[in-house]
């Protein structure tokens, strides 16, 4: 028996569906035209199958489709699938694939190459428990692509969004070459609403309209540029001049209040659910003193997140309170929140031994905080060094010049504390069980669980919620898995990334799905009055 | 010394130095901390020690530092700067596509300051206690003092934001086409804030380097004959005194090569101008060594081009300098 959960009918009908929300809402038809200048960032290549990020995967969304979208209430929406149905025991996942559709040069789109690009993905995409459970992937006919598991995984669906399984064409990056280093992947044949037309590395990407896209009358823009502005004030500045005029990701407040003074400039808060950043302290619980719970929990104590946020980001970012991102259905605020008490911190590094000295230093450690905007990186180590210091304890900041000499430290375990922002990637099984599980404690490899945190408690409850297709269920386990981790302290979560869009006002159809700019951008348009 | 025997004598010593050059380079950047196979991984989000040991492997990586210097070595000699951990290109393709940019705006930058600093010595040496001479001796210090990226930022505020006369970033306005006039002067307006910033500082160094020749010529007996002889002062200034006067500010800019180069890696920075030093920034933040490599490579040989250039300047200003 299966559960079918996708939409009927022909995938014109699903696009045209769909088309309206983003249009209509803002009471204007969408119109063919218009150039895109927008702010990219550096990136290897343009392929999602291999490497997860924001640098490739928004290119990487726009050139490749993906057998499924989601809208912004975490639904799955039909894409290169236009239906979909998930077994009720959830080991399988059947995808109709729409007809006609057809890649950039002109081959049709195929089960094979669905086949082909999920095999690529699982060797190759950092994510391995992504697609870890799937067996196969049969092909009955060439519009139907059944994924078989070895066991329920309720987070295939998620697996199957944009930045997640762009759809490769077999007959280009099946040749035979090493993935890795394919020439395809820096001028691929994708099969999405943008066409690559010029990578210059660390310079500009540019795509063109697809005309021969599946759903019929998308994209609406005729060009995309994608520049890349290395500085961030300059970024603003192109942004205020409209020499750019749309930026996917403004990573602070700050910036954001700055554009928004703009009379040109919408800014957008939506589209950030699904990637789940977050910004947190990372405790190695594999030194001493810090592999003792009852310190963590002290350093918790004399943390005063709420201060720390009102000081560094003017109280305009929330608190996060557990491995997952606030905009995750799976999250629960019951947990331990470990507000502000010297005494309790005082009498829990007291009841682990660690007594004040006659200098009244109880002990000294490190933070290396990854290098970012102050207010979420070095902002916080200094903040935090006032704080620990009321109870004793020293905080030496190790400011790393650059992502490398970070990653070298932390990746090799090398710290003691660490300021790190790490992605949910939508559902758990994809970018949080990375962090926590024991088995992925690999030195050398960063974000695997370096603070090497080892719960069998919490190993199970992973294992249990990977695999349980009862939506209700597998939210319990999430949630105890969540109170156990903060109570624990292997990571102190600080704050969720204030994430923004910035564009010009005549921008319409902005992407705010759950994936926001990691999204097709297949709705966007300019309105009449503005277009360029 | 002929001229042939000297040129010859001058790369000679130009082959030792770049060879020189190159070794230094190799060890100091991999004597920094961090490695390209973690900046991948850290790109890719992750990845396994299995595909991390590939990476090494693919790219020599895996091997003792003195093998990799001594394949490096054999590369270059010939003529394969090698291939980008990073960019994952050929080293020489990616060096050549911005080569281009980044001469333009040094060559910009060192002629504007050379004119600019010279002409403004010069003002300041006629009249060496009018308020033209004082207003030079500000503006020289203000110029020394200030750091490249401070003043780029400010330029940029000035007359890009408060003042939008100039654009803010870029080499070209998109969309446009590449061809022609139209496309010259999108180029030279592009061009003109990164170029001025480049040149500030010296434009500063010059004028007090030319103020000063220019005071002591103006006080030599040559000079003194010419005006007896009735020469005009302008004639006096410009053929007479400024020719000697300018033979320190030709050794001073030629030297200076290197520098304006370093300075080239801030402003493109700050300017998204799409040169060698923008690609070194990006290169030192993902410590792609063979890309490094391979600019610095090519900036020494830029450099020791200029001095030889340099050279042949002073022998052609001052011809005592030829039998040197």
């Amino acid at each position: 028996m299966t559960v079918s959960i996708g939409r009927r009918g022909a995938i014109a009908a699903a696009g045209a569906a769909a088309m309206p929300v983003a249009a209509s809402a803002q009471g204007a038809d969408p119109r063919r035209g218009g150039t895109l200048v927008t702010l990219g960032a550096t990136t290897r290549h343009v392929n999602p199958a291999i490497q997860s990020g924001t640098p490739a995967g928004i290119p990487g969304t726009q050139i490749f489709a993906s057998p499924l979208r989601f809208d912004d209430k975490w639904n799955p929406q039909p894409y290169l699938a236009e239906r979909w149905e998930l077994a009720a025991d959830g080991k399988s996942l059947t995808l109709h694939l729409v007809k006609g559709a057809v890649f950039h040069d002109g081959a049709p789109i195929t089960s094979a190459d669905v086949a082909f690009s999920i095999g690529v993905i699982q060797k190759n995409h950092p994510f391995k428990t992504m697609l870890e459970p799937v067996e196969t992937v049969e092909t009955p006919d060439a519009q139907t692509a059944i994924i078989r598991m070895a066991r329920a995984h309720p987070a295939i669906l998620l697996a199957m969004s944009p930045a997640l399984c762009p759809i490769l064409p077999k007959h280009v990056f099946g040749d035979g070459r090493d993935i890795l280093t394919h020439p395809a992947n820096t001028a691929p044949v994708g099969s999405g609403p943008y066409r690559l037309t010029e990578f210059k590395p660390g310079e500009s990407i540019t795509l063109e309209r697809f005309d021969r896209f599946f759903i019929p009358g998308r994209p609406y823009l005729d060009k995309i540029i994608m520049r890349i502005i290395a500085d961030p004030p300059t970024q603003l500045l192109a942004m205020e001049r409209q020499e750019v005029v749309y930026s996917s990701f403004v990573t602070t407040v700050r910036d954001a209040e700055r554009l928004a003074k703009q009379p040109h400039i919408q800014i957008i808060d939506k589209g950030f659910e699904g990637i789940g950043a977050l910004n947190w302290l990372a405790f190695n619980t594999a030194r001493k003193p810090l592999d003792d719970k009852r310190v963590r929990q002290a350093l918790a104590y004399l943390a005063d997140r709420p201060r720390m946020l009102r000081v560094l980001q003017g109280g305009k970012v929330p608190q996060a309170l557990t491995p997952l991102h606030p905009g995750s259905a799976l999250y629960t605020t019951e947990v331990n929140h470990f507000e502000y008490d010297l005494k309790k911190a005082e009498a829990l590094l007291d009841e682990a031994g660690l007594k004040k000295g006659a200098d009244g230093t109880r002990f000294k450690i490190t933070i290396d905080p990854i290098p970012g905007t102050v207010e979420a990186t070095t902002g916080i180590a200094e903040f935090l060094r006032g704080q620990f210091k009321r109870a004793g304890v020293e905080l030496e900041l190790r400011v790393a010049p650059d992502f490398p000499t970070w990653a070298q430290r932390v990746a090799g375990q090398e710290f003691d504390l660490a300021i790190d922002a790490v992605f949910n990637w939508g559902d758990p099984v994809i970018g949080v069980h990375r962090t926590y599980l024991s088995r992925n404690i690999r030195k050398g490899v960063i974000w695997s669980n370096t603070q090497s945190y080892s719960n069998p408690k919490v190993d199970a409850l992973l294992d249990a919620a990977a695999s349980e297709p009862d939506p209700v269920k597998r939210k319990a386990l999430y949630k105890e898995f969540q109170q156990v981790v903060v109570d624990d302290v292997p990571i102190l979560f600080l704050h969720p990334f204030p994430y923004t869009q910035a564009a010009h006002k005549g921008l319409k159809g902005l992407p705010t799905s759950i994936w926001g700019p990691m999204s097709p951008w297949d709705e966007m348009y300019w309105d009449a009055a503005d277009r360029r | 010394m002929n001229a042939a025997s000297w040129l010859l004598r001058r790369l000679i010593h130009a082959a030792g130095l770049l060879l020189a050059v190159l070794v230094l380079n190799f060890v100091l950047i991999h004597a920094a901390p961090g490695d390209p196979a973690v900046v991948i991984a850290g790109e890719m989000g992750g990845a396994s020690t299995e595909v991390m040991d590939k990476i090494r492997a693919d790219y020599g990586l895996d091997q003792t530092l003195p093998v990799q210097l001594l394949r490096y070595l054999g590369r270059v000699v010939g003529g394969d700067l090698g291939h980008s951990f990073y960019f994952n290109r050929p080293v020489a393709s990616l060096v050549a596509e911005r080569m281009g940019a980044t001469a333009l705006l040094v060559v910009s930058a060192i002629l504007t300051a050379f004119v600019l600093g010279t002409w403004l010595g010069i003002l300041a040496a006629r009249r060496p206690r009018g308020l033209a001479a004082q207003l030079v001796a500000v503006f020289s210090v203000a110029g020394f003092a200030a750091p490249v990226f401070w003043t780029g930022m400010m330029l940029l505020l000035l007359f890009a934001s408060t003042l939008p006369i100039f654009p803010v970033s870029g080499m070209e306005d998109v969309g446009r086409p590449k061809l022609g006039f139209a496309h010259a002067i999108d180029v030279a307006h592009h061009l003109v804030l990164p170029a001025m910033t480049l040149a500030l500082v010296y434009i500063a160094q010059y004028s007090r380097q030319s103020r000063a020749g220019m005071l002591a010529a103006l006080a030599a007996d040559y000079i003194r004959t010419a005006r007896a002889k009735g020469l005009g002062e302008g004639r006096v200034v410009y053929r007479h005194a400024l020719r000697n006067a300018l033979i320190p500010v030709i050794t001073i800019a030629g030297l200076q090569f290197g520098q304006v180069l370093a300075g080239a890696v801030l402003v493109e920075t700050v300017y998204s101008w799409p040169g060698l030093g923008r690609l070194a920034y990006e290169s030192i933040l993902r410590r792609d060594s063979p890309t490094l490599l391979g600019i610095l490579l090519g900036s020494a040989l830029m450099v020791i081009l200029a001095n030889l250039a340099t050279d042949a300047a002073y022998r052609l200003a001052d011809p005592r300098m030829r039998g040197a």
